[in-house]
């Protein structure tokens, strides 16, 4: 087992917004966190990064307990996360996103690009643009591409396919299938839960901040409850 | 001729020395631009951290003249500043740690920041009078011109004079090493880089494993190198009075925001307009159409649109304007 949370409670102030979860991504593998809006789900994906105190709880990377460690330490261990928003440097230039993604990394940073240019050719061929004068579906391949160059085990992403049209949306679960085909374990939440489930090894189903639903992601499309209450019958 | 020698008067009152105030503003504003992107506070300090560069750098002067030691005809105040930069870059440091860091890891509003650089800002200013006194002083002890007004009109015959002072090709040059260093480190290195990607997106940054500390760090060590060079270049230009930099604070503002606030290219933009605004509004036409059109035909009166004691004025005028015909400035900056 590559990650393993374990009844994990956290949540802002007062209230608490997951109750204790528990997730586990195997390597090479891909999982997904779905459930409906509210559920729990980006915050999960916080904790489990760093980026909130957990109240309670265990997270355990490479048979490892990194449950106190901060985001950055976390980095260095081969995780790698991209927000939901603001997952690229604006007034940057696309290469130089990547190179900032390379910060802690500087030793295998070119073959690491060359890696990333390889999977998405778009930004080998707007590496001297500024990355907010890119499309959205370009600035989400550049957001994974910043986290890839760290070379991380485990790749996190946070509602990826927010904001963009379809066909991008598709064409980027396609990469995903890819990044993990090439040795990176992927945890991904998602809004479209059809389509995380269908590229999914493992998925979790949220609801109130607790799991309801955990099982292949095969079998969580198949299983009728699942589908009425949550992929829409 | 006549066209000429209208030409050489303005090249004399406002090109030559709009380049040289311009370029000490410039060097201010990018200070000023540098806090403002990176730690996101309006730094009011900067005039006064400006006056402490001026001021250690005389200090250091007057301890390296005491020992004999002069590059004439360069004044030795050249000598003086690697060192008073040095010193200026701890001190930014030290109110850094004793003022401005307190705030930030307690991630107070910035505008808490601001007043805390109000605060600096008068401490500064006294901890300057006390060291040094008010007075005023004169520290260039270099070659005064390079070419004199008189010696220009000899050469030439012309009845206006161009006067270069060293003082002021020393600031021109100066300056344009230290942007020169300056664009190639924010956009070259990685260290650099990393600054830029901090303003930009400072959560991303952390996540990147970009440290704050590191970024807080070379901030200052950028903002107290260029106050330091800016405000000695000033002191070495004019002559060094500790009042002359509280009134500074007014135009380099108004250069960083003009130009666009958190743009550099915009603060050295920014610089210029503001000087050559102050010199074309205070300049005094009467002499330059003497020149162009017949004696009967110019008007009576010095031809001043504004007197020079509204110098100062001037710039709040202009960045009045700006705020409100365009608050982002000419090159599209950040909003206040």
């Amino acid at each position: 087992m590559l990650l393993d949370v374990r009844e994990i409670i956290c949540g802002y102030e007062n209230t608490i917004i997951v109750d204790g979860c528990n997730f586990s991504v195997k390597k090479g593998d891909i999982a997904c966190i779905v459930g409906p809006n509210g559920a729990g789900k980006s915050t999960a994906m916080k904790a489990i990064f760093g980026l909130i105190p957990i109240k309670s709880g265990q997270i355990i990377f490479n048979n490892e307990d990194i449950t106190s460690l901060n985001p950055q330490e976390r980095v260095i261990k081969g995780m790698s996360f991209v927000p939901q928003n603001n997952n690229i440097f604006q007034e940057m230039s696309v290469e130089e996103n990547l190179e900032m993604g390379a910060f802690i990394h500087q030793t295998s940073m070119k073959e690491n690009l060359k890696n990333v240019y390889n999977l998405f050719p778009i930004l080998n061929e707007k590496k001297s643009q500024i990355a907010g004068e890119l499309s959205g579906g370009q600035r989400q391949q550049l957001a994974v591409g910043r986290a890839l160059m760290t070379n991380p085990v485990l790749l996190m992403l946070d509602e990826p396919s927010a904001g963009v049209s379809p066909i991008v949306m598709k064409d980027l679960f396609t990469k995903l299938k890819a990044i993990s085909k090439m040795g990176t374990s992927i945890l991904v939440v998602e809004q479209n839960a059809k389509q995380a489930l269908e590229i999914s090894n493992l998925g979790f189903v949220l609801q109130n901040g607790k799991n309801k639903y955990s099982d292949t992601g095969k079998a969580l499309l198949q299983n009728p409850e699942v589908r009425v209450s949550f992929l829409g019958g | 001729m006549e066209i000429i020698n209208a030409f050489a008067l303005i090249i004399n009152y406002i090109i030559i020395p709009g380049l040289t105030y311009g370029c000490q503003l410039a060097l201010g504003a990018l200070g000023v631009t540098i806090i403002y992107t990176v730690l996101r506070f309006s730094n009011f300090a900067h005039g006064e951290l400006m006056s402490f560069g001026a001021m250690t750098s005389i200090l250091i002067t007057w301890i390296i003249s005491y020992f004999g030691i002069s590059i004439f005809p360069l004044p030795t105040i050249i000598l003086a500043l690697p060192i008073s930069i040095l010193i200026t870059i701890s001190y930014c440091l030290l109110i850094d740690k004793y003022c401005f860091q307190y705030h930030r890891k307690k991630n107070s509003k910035n505008v808490i920041s601001l007043i805390v650089s109000i605060g600096v800002m008068f401490f500064t200013s006294g901890l300057i009078r006390v060291l040094i006194g008010p007075n005023d002083r004169t520290i260039n002890d270099g070659e005064r011109f390079i070419i004199s007004a008189r010696k220009f009109k000899e050469i030439t015959g012309l009845t206006e004079g161009i006067s270069l002072k060293l003082s002021q090709s020393i600031t021109i040059i100066v300056s344009i090493i230290a942007v020169a260093f300056l664009f190639w480190f924010l956009n070259k290195t990685k260290t650099g880089k990393s600054m830029r990607a901090y303003s930009d997106n400072k959560d991303l940054a952390l996540l990147s494993g970009i440290k704050t500390e590191n970024v807080i760090f070379y901030t200052w060590l950028i903002t107290g190198t260029l106050a330091c060079i800016a405000g000695t270049l000033y002191g070495l230009d004019k002559s060094y009075k500790p009042f002359t930099y509280l009134q500074l604070v007014l135009p380099i503002f108004a250069a960083a925001i003009v130009g666009g606030i958190g743009n550099p290219i915009g603060a050295i933009i920014g610089g210029f307009v503001i000087s050559f605004s102050e010199l074309l509004i205070t300049f005094s036409y009467n002499k330059f159409l003497s020149y162009l059109i017949p004696i009967n035909f110019l008007p009576e009166g010095s031809l001043q649109i504004l007197s020079t004691d509204y110098k100062i004025a001037i710039s709040f005028i202009i960045l009045v304007l700006v705020l409100i015909l365009k608050p982002t400035g000419i090159y599209k900056g950040k909003l206040l």
